[in-house]
């Protein structure tokens, strides 16, 4: 065989070499929650058993306990709503506030815009003692309205840095064509600006969405009955019991909530990592 | 239809005076073009006429009434942009129809405009297509089509053709200008390109430093250039500057030529020149080299059209000649036009 042939091939056998070895990585996880979810106690526990098959035949069990014996149903539908909600919120004032900063203000823009992304670095285990304050003086302890206030107070300043990225890889002369043509500046915003930044608006609603789920610190410390909790607390809480876990339906109620928000990255991995690049290389 | 009118107009950015006091009237329906080089100020003075920039000082008016502050969308203007600015999401019909929607035209007359437009410019069967699926020209046409699709009082255009492949520019050029004196509609056309400014326009504003230097039709800016700027800019080879006691005298390359092949006699002056390289450019031999006797060492340039068929060779010195009314004088000092005085 010719050298240049082999050597093609040694490409790409290395190359699926190290796509295979990612791949294997990241599936790992949820390979491992999905057959755990449907695993029997005693095939879980027994030491002899080879862990990554079935020993014992599999089980509804562990997901008949996830669902009727915690709250795991609200806390789904609790999950979502603060997550729509905190989008929606997010939407409201990032797009603005994005826009703003990649047109209007001149230079003090990419100033504004690094210090909004820095508010973004503070961490939450900082801030909840201060915000329990501020939630404990409105009187929203123990409310899923909370967690819709404080969320955003870190989903924004990352999704206004975000959407800053892609307004200013826009040309100014779409909105300034859109101004001619018969429309204010908020018309030309509305019109053209928003429908040409949907990677970046779809970006916005995806990060958002995954923020909220994984949530734990604020979500722990402001909410105490069980029917408002989300399902970052939820589980954790009722399917660990002292140390006892209930690893099956641990594992069933994370693989429930995480498949949504991996189908979701599929659908638009393209333009999300375009949403992370752009601006970036402009 | 308006006229566009410009007093003492500046804008000032930061230390920058972009535009320094402009005074500029476009006469009815006609095809103004602003020609400088870039930073001269032109855009900026079209974008203030649009109404994307605020004037810092003066006044504009379009239609006799003063629109410094009226929004973009209130002056009646439509605005080619150098990018075209089509807008990517949306089908060339609705580019097209865009400027109609946000006019609040009835839904059902619509199409029956925008296929008026189109037609003008020939790109009814491009209706569906995505911007992304056009050519330059195409998305050139689609440009004016979505200007002309509201029927405004001034068109304003910027470099519209400068994206454009040379061969494409030309007979672009030639349907721009039909398209105009159909319409008649008043057009304010900047561009730094000479050829396209003295083509198309039925005068020419010449700019630099942020002011006018002068305006007049293609044949005043060429013929009798205000000053050394305009004199130097126009023109290619430009126009030849020679120092002469106390003034600059000044005479094109195609009217400096070999003694003999000035046939139809006249008041000549006749200049000895040492050829230092000939280009050979098909229509017309291009002569660099310096004068020598009375203005030793001034650096000139000949513009033969192959038609003259004087022999010319580099590396010698021959007897050309200017005739006398060919010679245009300018101030040392300020670069101005100044009253003939013998050299």
């Amino acid at each position: 065989m010719a050298a240049p042939a082999v050597r093609r091939w040694g490409l790409r056998a290395g190359h699926l070499g190290i796509v295979g070895l990612f791949t294997v990585f990241t599936a790992f996880p949820f390979y491992w929650m999905l057959i755990t979810t449907f695993k029997r106690e005693t095939d879980l526990l027994k030491r002899a058993n080879n862990p990554f098959v079935y020993n014992e035949p599999p089980t509804l069990e562990n997901v008949r306990i996830l669902f009727e014996e915690t709250l795991y149903g609200r806390w789904l539908a609790n999950t979502l709503f603060v997550g729509l909600l905190v989008v929606v919120i997010t939407l409201l004032l990032s797009l603005p506030a994005g826009y703003a900063l990649a047109r209007l203000t001149g230079r003090w823009g990419e100033r504004l815009g690094i210090g909004i992304f820095l508010t973004y670095l503070v961490p939450p285990t900082l801030l909840f003692i201060p915000m329990a304050r501020v939630i404990g003086d409105l009187g929203l302890q123990d409310s899923l309205w909370s967690l819709v206030l404080v969320y955003p107070s870190f989903t924004v300043p990352f999704c206004t840095w975000l959407l800053m990225g892609f307004f200013k890889a826009i040309p100014p002369d779409l909105e300034e064509a859109a101004m001619i043509d018969g429309h204010s500046r908020l018309g030309a915003f509305v019109r053209v600006v928003v429908p040409i930044s949907v990677a970046g608006i779809l970006t916005v609603v995806i990060f958002t969405l995954t923020l909220v789920m994984q949530e734990f610190v604020y979500a722990l410390t402001f909410i105490t009955a069980a029917r408002n909790f989300t399902v970052s607390v939820g589980v954790p809480t009722f399917l660990v019991h002292g140390d006892v876990y209930f690893w099956g339906s641990l594992m069933a109620g994370a693989f429930i909530s995480s498949v949504p928000i991996a189908i979701l990255y599929n659908l638009f991995v393209d333009r999300f990592i375009a949403g992370f690049t752009v601006g970036a290389v402009k | 239809m308006a006229t566009v009118e410009a007093r003492r107009v500046s804008k000032q950015f930061g230390d920058v005076r972009a535009v320094d006091g402009v005074d500029l009237s476009t006469r009815e329906g006609e095809f103004l073009v602003l020609l400088g080089p870039s930073g001269c100020g032109k855009t900026t003075l079209l974008r203030m006429i649009a109404g994307l920039e605020r004037p810092t000082g003066g006044e504009i008016l379009i239609g006799g009434q003063v629109v410094n502050d009226l929004p973009p969308r209130a002056r009646r203007i439509a605005m080619v942009f150098q990018s075209y600015a089509l807008y990517p999401h949306m089908s060339v019909f609705r580019n097209i129809a865009f400027p109609l929607k946000a006019a609040g035209m009835p839904r059902a007359e619509i199409p029956q405009k925008v296929e008026w437009a189109a037609a003008l410019f020939g790109i009814e069967r491009l209706l569906e297509r995505k911007p992304r699926q056009l050519s330059g020209g195409e998305r050139q046409r689609v440009a004016l089509a979505r200007a002309v699709v509201r029927e405004p009082a001034v068109f304003l255009l910027d470099e519209p053709l400068s994206n454009l492949d040379a061969k494409l520019r030309a007979s672009a050029r030639d349907e721009l200008q039909q398209f105009q004196r159909r319409i008649g509609t008043t057009t304010i056309y900047v561009t730094h390109d000479q050829v396209e400014a003295m083509g198309l326009g039925d005068r020419i504003a010449v700019m630099e430093g942020g002011r006018v230097r002068q305006i007049g039709t293609p044949a005043e800016v060429y013929d009798e250039p205000a000053d050394t700027f305009v004199a130097g800019f126009l023109g290619s080879p430009p126009t030849n500057l020679v120092e002469a006691a106390d003034v600059l005298v000044g005479f094109r390359p195609e009217h400096f030529l070999p003694r003999e092949a000035h046939t139809d006699g006249g008041n000549l002056t006749t200049l000895p020149f040492h050829i230092t390289r000939v280009e050979y450019l098909g229509a017309d031999r291009i002569l660099y080299g310096a004068l020598e006797g009375r203005f030793e060492g001034a650096r000139v340039v000949a513009r033969l059209a192959t038609t003259v068929e004087a022999k010319v060779q580099a590396g010698r010195t021959q007897d050309f000649a200017v005739r006398a009314r060919e010679l245009k004088f300018f101030d040392k000092v300020t670069g101005l036009r100044t009253t003939a005085r013998v050299p």
